[in-house]
């Protein structure tokens, strides 16, 4: 060794590698902007101030500055929730039996629910500072966020394989170790694939959370979201354009610099053995990885990570009478069970007296029937967006030159917002005098119907190929083709994509059943349109109302439509 | 035993039911006494659905008892214990921690140092032929080198006792030698940490190979039938006189009496409507009567020379035995498998005569499969749902168990023509082409 020392003595420079300096102008930028952000966020601030914001193309970068820092604080937070929401649920039965139901509620609950309900209370936490309306909208970015986050992490708590977690006792493993070594690593592809997910959740609302414009409050936080909302008010299309620039930059960097790393990193999370597809590769983690310094920071956080296995390991093994079960007291979880039975009825009879009170059943029935019109508007678009995108699908899919790369531009735009198509679809609407009942409908599954598209892709690239000969081998052409191969085979897939796009797609209507440019408004007879412009007033009761009927719509769908097919697709159609 | 040592595990009386779908408690394991001495390797054979799988992970400490005691060296067991390590089936490796962190695992939840950590694992790894792997992933690792980390792992923490569930099943034959008698080289050098070891295995070469003493477990409920001490010296030679005779031995005892139920009994008892069918499919039944008929056993054949021609692993062939024995198309006596009269005309008869003979025999010896005809006859569509057939197993049997059966009696059936089964409506009904039969002669009653 000594000897190729001589031979190639800049190799030898004590100071890093050559990876290290081109780190180094990377750190402090990321640094500078974080700390820009940061006191941005924390100017002094009273209510009814206006907040100076201009639709300069120049301002943009600042703005989206703004946005992404907020966007990363969320997902921080929602990360942290569904550590904490997860290991109770997965780890307590008492727990599992409040939480998850809880979880379903809070998952159909529209994001624009939550704002109208926190604001003033994030605002009178942090008086005279902006701080707190940031907060609001964090929350409003964490709830578009958390749940599914949440509910995967426990989904694959639940699911880690019986011999591992056999393995896990058998070698004594305390469950902080437990956690880090066996419970998380098996939840990350899962979990990382619903945190992406998540930020196209977060990009969607970025407009609703950041220009607040609820229970009579109208701020605009500095961000990508305002910049938009104020580029509709003042019907400025040029400015829509450079927000579009703005925000197709913002998901690329996400993109670039935070996930694409995290999933090639995540690969060796993998559980399946089988499946030897190329890895996932991204430049920044072949980078960091050949970085020294980087390299031994994150040595020192396993060594750090390990040094907390010993401080919380297992102090006594079987033999103590420590490990001696507590013989199960069935009165517990009974006087438990009967707890939650009791705050159930209870909250039937506020509901009730609720209703009685402050809006009457007749408004309840007509707040049902605008629940059945926004159905109607929802199984129309998803079937009309399955008879367009599964046929493409299933063509992309079989042709793996394109899928690739199709695959990775339906997931963008997935993720793209399809209000900033709005103010296109408002102006041709008024223009031909279109019925706004029918025409603003497609908005709801504009950004939802690519989830269908890239799962069927996914679908269709998973045929095994001996299949595919055979149906070739056997002549099946044309319906017949379809109908006992293509159809079949995709189905599972579509199920996943379907699920997906209408959970979206009643989120969605929120937004797309009142669509404004500038004055002109246009509003749809709906539930979406009925929560957004009782939201904007801030009638708490009516709000509380659509809320709640939109939470049965969604769940009863799930039950009784999404939930079944599933499971047919899982016992009947898989390969 | 005078020749081994004192006591390590010591089970007194245990009995562990599992709750079926109905709510009532069902037995695995019934009155079970059994303690595992220093210096001796202890092999437990039995069918499916045994219990032997659940014996040891109650000594592992990962299940509870009902009733009767466990204890390690005179101390009561209430969960998985220091010094008792176990090597799995599938292998159990985290597969994103690499050969090394996973041999470290146990000692790192004990607490110990990384430089210790990495030194005995690494002792670990080259004691059992892996030197040189420690930073590669499982997944690169083939299935013996694989199950060779499972061990490592097991005995990193230099264990008392090690359990073995089952630890070559999963991989092919020729491996699984390999490391069995690597692992028996080791053991009699002394190179292990281990006093004693425990062996859950289906194969009976292995268990002869490998055991001090066999328990032959009996199921419904299960519970040790048998106990066989084996006192050849090692190394031992799989084709040696002495290790023949005892295979010969344990085929024998395993078909001993009723094969079907597991039922100890003497006498073969009468079969029952919810008992257990042996888990046989059709090709295979035919595969073995034809191999049986032919040159050279023209009609009797040793069942350790059947499996070996047949290549069929004892946990494969046994079932495959036990259901032509249920069906009368061939006799199990003391290890030997004797083709009938009717097995003979069955398997000289054409496609279409099998089919009749193997239909008439299934509703003949199977009481489940007279039953559901019986009342497919009677109903007026000829059709009914599964889920009655299903519950009225799953009142004996767990439901895993209840729907394997159902599923054997379902393709008995369909090849005797006896019935058939629709798989997306979940029904059984008759086949089209006797369903006016069966009209005309509910009529005629």
């Amino acid at each position: 060794m000594a000897f190729e020392r001589n031979f190639f003595p800049r190799q030898v420079v004590e100071a890093g590698n050559r990876w290290d300096w081109a780190l180094l102008p990377l750190v402090l930028a990321a640094l500078v902007l974080a700390g820009l952000g940061a006191t941005g966020m924390t100017k002094p601030y009273h209510l009814g101030d206006a907040i100076p914001l201009s639709l300069d193309p120049l301002q943009l970068p600042y703005y989206l500055l703004r946005t992404t820092l907020r966007m990363l604080l969320a997902l921080v937070f929602s990360l942290l929730f569904s550590f904490a929401f997860a290991t109770a649920a997965a780890r307590w039965r008492a727990a599992e039996k409040v939480l998850v139901p809880l979880l379903d509620i809070l998952q159909s609950i529209p994001i624009l629910g939550f704002l109208s309900i926190t604001v003033t209370g994030f605002i009178a936490l942090f008086p005279g500072n902006l701080f707190g309306v940031e907060c609001a909208a964090i929350f409003a970015i964490f709830t578009s966020q958390a749940w599914n986050m949440a509910f995967s992490l426990y989904q694959s708590m639940r699911t880690v394989p019986g011999e591992l977690q056999e393995a896990a006792r058998v070698f004594q493993l305390s469950a902080w170790q437990r956690f880090w070594r066996l419970e998380l690593p098996f939840a990350m592809p899962g979990l990382l694939w619903n945190m992406m997910m998540s930020m196209s959740g977060g990009w969607f609302f970025v407009v609703a959370s950041e220009a607040i414009a609820v229970s009579g409050q109208n701020i605009k936080l500095p961000g990508v979201g305002s910049y938009i909302a104020m580029a509709i008010e003042a019907r400025n299309l040029q400015a829509i354009g450079w927000a579009i620039l703005g925000m197709l930059i913002g998901i690329v960097l996400y993109d670039q610099l935070l996930f694409r790393p995290l999933v090639a990193w995540a690969d060796k999370f993998r559980f399946e053995e089988a499946g030897q597809e190329t890895a996932p590769t991204s430049w920044l983690l072949t980078w960091s990885r050949r970085t020294e310094r980087i390299a031994k920071l994150s040595e020192r956080f396993t060594h750090a990570l390990e040094s907390t296995f010993t401080w919380f390991r297992m102090k006594h093994d079987g033999t103590s009478i420590r490990a001696r079960a507590t013989p199960h007291s069935g009165t517990l979880a009974r006087v438990w069970d009967a707890l939650i039975a009791a705050g159930g009825l209870y909250a039937v009879y506020e509901l009730y007296t609720f209703v009685h009170a402050e809006v009457g059943f007749a408004e309840v029935w007509h707040v049902f029937l605008l629940g059945c019109a926004t159905m109607l508007r929802v199984v129309v678009l998803i079937t009309l967006a399955s008879l367009v995108w599964v046929p493409i699908g299933v063509w992309i899919g079989l042709r793996p030159a394109v899928s690739g790369r199709l695959q990775a531009v339906a997931q963008f735009l997935a993720a793209f917002p399809a209000n900033l198509m709005f103010p296109v679809v408002v102006v041709f609407i008024v223009h031909w005098h279109l019925n706004p009942n029918i025409w603003l409908s497609p908005l709801m599954v504009f950004g939802t119907q690519w989830y269908l598209l890239f799962n069927v892709i996914a679908g269709a690239s998973s045929i095994p190929s001996e299949l595919r000969f055979a149906a070739g081998n056997l002549g099946l052409t044309g319906w017949l083709r379809w109908k006992r191969f293509f159809l079949p085979a995709v189905f599972p897939s579509f199920v996943t994509g379907a699920i997906t796009a209408s959970g979206g797609s009643w989120n969605a209507s929120i937004v797309s059943e009142y669509v404004s440019w500038g004055d002109t408004k246009l509003e749809a007879q709906g539930l979406g349109s009925y929560i957004a412009h009782w939201t904007a007033d801030g009638d708490f009761h009516r709000i509380a109302l659509g809320i709640c009927v939109m939470c049965v719509f969604v769940m009863g769908m799930n039950h009784f439509v999404w939930r079944r097919l599933y499971r047919i697709a899982e016992e009947r159609m898989h390969f | 035993m005078e020749k081994h040592g004192s006591p390590i595990i010591k089970i007194n009386d245990v009995r562990k039911s599992f709750r079926a779908a109905d709510g009532r408690e069902r037995p695995v394991l019934e009155g079970v006494d059994f303690t595992l001495r220093e210096g001796e390797i202890v092999a437990l054979l039995g069918q499916s659905g045994s219990g032997k799988s659940t014996l040891l992970r109650i000594m592992a400490g990962l299940i509870g008892v009902d009733s009767g005691s466990v204890q390690y060296r005179g101390q009561p067991l209430y969960g998985p214990a220091r010094a008792i390590s176990m090597v799995f089936q599938s292998f159990a490796l985290f597969p994103w921690l690499t050969v090394q962190q996973n041999v470290e695992l146990g000692l790192e939840a004990r607490g110990i140092g990384r430089e210790e950590r990495a030194e005995r694992a690494e002792n670990a790894i080259s004691l059992i032929g892996l030197a040189g792997f420690e930073g590669a992933l499982p997944r690169e690792l083939s299935g013996g080198m694989r199950q060779r980390v499972g061990i490592a792992r097991a005995l990193v923490t230099q264990p008392d006792v090690l359990l073995m569930d089952e630890a070559f099943s999963a991989l092919d034959v020729l491996t699984g030698e390999r490391l069995r008698d690597d692992i028996l080289e080791l053991w009699t050098q002394g190179g292990m940490p281990t006093k004693a070891m425990l062996v859950v295995s289906h194969n009976i070469e292995e268990a002869v190979l490998m055991a001090d003493r066999i328990l032959i477990f009996a199921s419904d409920p299960g519970r040790v039938r048998f106990q066989l001490a084996i006192d050849l010296p090692r190394p031992r030679v799989p084709d040696s006189a002495g290790v023949r005779a005892l295979i010969d031995e344990v085929y024998a005892l395993m078909t001993a009496g009723a094969v079907r139920a597991g039922r100890a009994a003497e006498e073969p008892e009468e079969m029952r409507l919810h008992d257990r069918l042996p888990e046989a499919d059709v090709a295979r039944m035919e595969g073995l009567l034809e191999l049986l008929a032919g040159a050279p056993f023209h009609g009797e054949a040793d069942l350790p020379k059947l499996a070996e021609e047949s290549e069929l692993t004892d946990d494969e062939l046994l079932p495959v035995a036990s259901a032509i024995d249920l069906l009368g198309l061939a006799r199990v006596q003391s290890g030997d498998l004797h083709l009938t009269l009717l097995g003979r005309r069955y398997v000289d008869g054409d496609h279409a005569l099998r089919q009749e003979l193997f239909g008439q025999q299934v509703l003949a010896n199977v009481p489940l499969a007279a039953h559901i005809r019986h009342s497919l006859e009677q109903d007026p569509e000829r059709a009914l749902p599964e889920q009655p057939f299903l519950r009225l197993l799953q009142q004996q049997l767990d439901p895993a168990e209840a729907e394997r059966v159902l599923k054997t009696v379902i393709e008995w059936g369909r090849h005797g023509e006896v019935f058939e089964y629709d798989f997306h409506a979940g029904s059984i009904h008759l086949p089209d082409d006797q369903q006016d039969e069966a009209a005309r002669n509910s009529v005629i009653e």
